[in-house]
């Protein structure tokens, strides 16, 4: 299955004092099993953009093709489309409203008109591919988890679904090294798992960085850049004239050229920025020995 | 001004609360004592859980030490009687901006405070119009707190707690759910107020924010397990992994360096340090 987005364009309040426009003209492809990251600053159409992937908003103009079918066209049903599209919010478990575990994680199935096998399946895989042990946890109140652990959950009761589109807005915020560094580990091996198309909102560029096969740059309701990841980070000045942070190792060598001294410029990760340091100096006392 | 000076102090500060269902006891902070000096600019960094959080809500009496006790500026957190002296001096900046704005009209909000503490209307006047400018969004007194951009939101929330003319600052994570321009923004107003005199103590995730303030708190399991310049602290930096937490990026590329055998001085934690360090190296 693929994602195609032709010409979309959205307006808020149209016709009134405050109309603003969201989206324009915004167009981008996605193959099957492919991972996009989204990035851009606070409103600069991002939200806007993935509400439309999962039918929350309808574009004013243009369409999107979620495999065969056009999302925005007169007779799609939402159920359908939401069957398909899983979108898990930012701070997720402030969502979290059953008695145990396993009720929260089953809410989803359940709607769907599942059997009841079927719907205990589900939750049990769920659980078990946010890294949760079933068995330890079902039966608990989701309240008395960890932060981390209650964002699974959260995560779980989505993935229950088996959507085939994940889109996650910013699962990572707020967490500590640790639950960032796991919760990240866990978004890698559902999409391994899983080969869905997956889209991550974040302003954290290293997590874009890493899992991204393919980044869009939002700013002022258009896509002002789209490649790899190594494409789009080259660009620093461009990004920091958005206002928009690099991975921390590729601003660190972007400050070294500002400061006037050469420094390559794709480099994404601090042990490429460490090899490349090292290569430089190096270079540099070989050229003084000689 | 006399920097040695306490502004807060606490003392084998315990504090316990009761898990709902099971009536577990859980020791959040674990025989806890410190001082900070007025003036200065503190980082407390840990691990969710560690105790951070509640260590701020202590501090300005939204909760109440189990025991031991904790002085804001000499007076007690536990006297009634002088809860609003204790607020007035230690205000707080929590993580969420849509939690803490109450108005729909920005100077509205950051009057709030001071028309609490039933001060005339002109000094509020000054206050409001003093504390926008301090947080740069003067311009925007007359808008709707929810057009503006998180950063916006964040630094209206500051305002509000200037307005107070309090003498210390807790700000718990008051960049976590902002985007890059916004943890900037918000990182130079701190910057700004501590040198005009402000104590700020500021919990955070983000290993670079720590690194720019002048001393460094580690929190593990209720306990303070480290304290000294970001210098010292950065320096440790495996004890610093094996607290789940991580180490600045200038510090770990230093690290490699040396023992590729380039003598980076242990001095250098930030990424302007390192970068000039790096760009004079021939």
């Amino acid at each position: 299955m693929s994602i195609e987005v032709k010409n979309i364009t959205h307006i808020y309040s149209e016709g009134m004092p405050y109309e603003s426009v969201a989206l324009q003209d915004v167009s981008f492809s996605v193959a099957d099993g492919e991972f996009v990251g989204i990035i851009g600053h606070t409103g600069s159409g991002k939200s806007t953009l993935v509400q439309h992937l999962n039918g929350l908003l309808k574009p004013k103009s243009g369409s999107i093709f979620i495999g065969d079918t056009d999302i925005t066209g007169e007779k799609v049903l939402m159920r359908d489309i939401r069957r398909k599209i899983g979108l898990v919010f930012q701070y997720p478990e402030y969502q979290l409203f059953e008695e145990t575990v396993h009720k929260d994680v089953a809410f989803g199935p359940n709607n769907l008109g599942l059997s009841e096998e079927e719907t205990d399946h589900r939750v049990r895989e769920a659980i078990g591919l946010v890294g949760l042990d079933y068995e330890e946890l079902a039966e608990r109140s989701p309240f008395e988890l960890s932060g981390g652990q209650k964002r699974r959950v959260a995560i779980a009761g989505v993935i229950a679904m088996k959507p085939e589109v994940l889109i996650l807005d910013e699962p990572t915020a707020g967490l500590d090294p640790r639950a960032h560094k796991e919760i990240l580990d866990m978004i890698r091996s559902i999409h391994e798992t899983e080969k869905n198309i997956t889209f991550l909102i974040s302003h954290n560029m290293n997590d874009i960085a890493a899992l991204s096969d393919k980044v869009l740059v939002m700013e002022k309701g258009q896509i002002a850049m789209m490649g790899t990841p190594r494409e789009v980070f080259s660009r620093g000045p461009e990004l920091k004239e958005m206002g928009l942070a690099l991975p921390p190792a590729a601003e660190f060598m972007n400050r070294m050229r500002e400061k006037g001294c050469p420094a390559e410029a794709s480099i994404l990760t601090k042990e490429e920025a460490l090899e490349a340091l090292l290569l430089r100096l190096r270079v540099n006392r070989e050229q003084v020995a000689q | 001004m006399n920097l040695m000076e306490t502004i807060i102090r606490i003392e084998n500060l315990i504090f316990e609360y009761k898990r709902e269902e099971e009536l577990e006891v859980v020791r959040a902070i674990d025989n806890v004592s410190l001082e900070i000096p007025r003036g200065s600019f503190t980082a407390i960094i840990g691990r969710n859980g560690s105790g951070k959080s509640t260590l701020a809500k202590n501090l300005n009496a939204l909760l109440l030490p189990t025991s031991g006790e904790i002085w804001i500026d000499g007076y007690n957190t536990r006297d009634p009687e002088s809860l609003w002296q204790v607020r007035q001096r230690a205000g707080m900046v929590f993580q969420n901006p849509d939690n803490q704005l109450v108005s729909s009209i920005v100077e509205d909000d950051v009057a709030f405070g001071p028309e609490n503490l039933a001060i005339p209307p002109d000094e509020i006047r000054k206050r409001v119009d003093e504390s926008l400018k301090a947080v740069g969004m003067y311009e925007e007194r007359k808008k709707a707190p929810h057009l503006l951009s998180g950063g916006q939101k964040q630094r209206i929330a500051i305002a509000g707690v200037v307005a107070m003319k309090p003498q210390c600052i807790i700000l718990d994570e008051p960049t976590a759910m902002l985007d890059p321009r916004g943890r900037e923004e918000v990182m130079a107003i701190m910057k700004k107020l501590h040198q005009e005199g402000i104590t700020i103590l500021l919990i955070t995730h983000f290993m670079e924010e720590a690194a720019q303030a002048e001393r460094v708190i580690i929190m593990d399991q209720g306990r303070i397990c480290m304290d000294g310049t970001p210098e010292e602290i950065f320096a440790r930096s495996r004890e610093i992994r094996e607290l789940s937490l991580d180490v600045p990026l200038p510090v770990e590329l230093a690290e490699g360096l040396r023992e590729n055998g380039i003598p980076v001085p242990r001095s250098i934690i930030t990424t302007e340090e390192m970068v000039d360090y790096l760009c004079q190296l021939k």
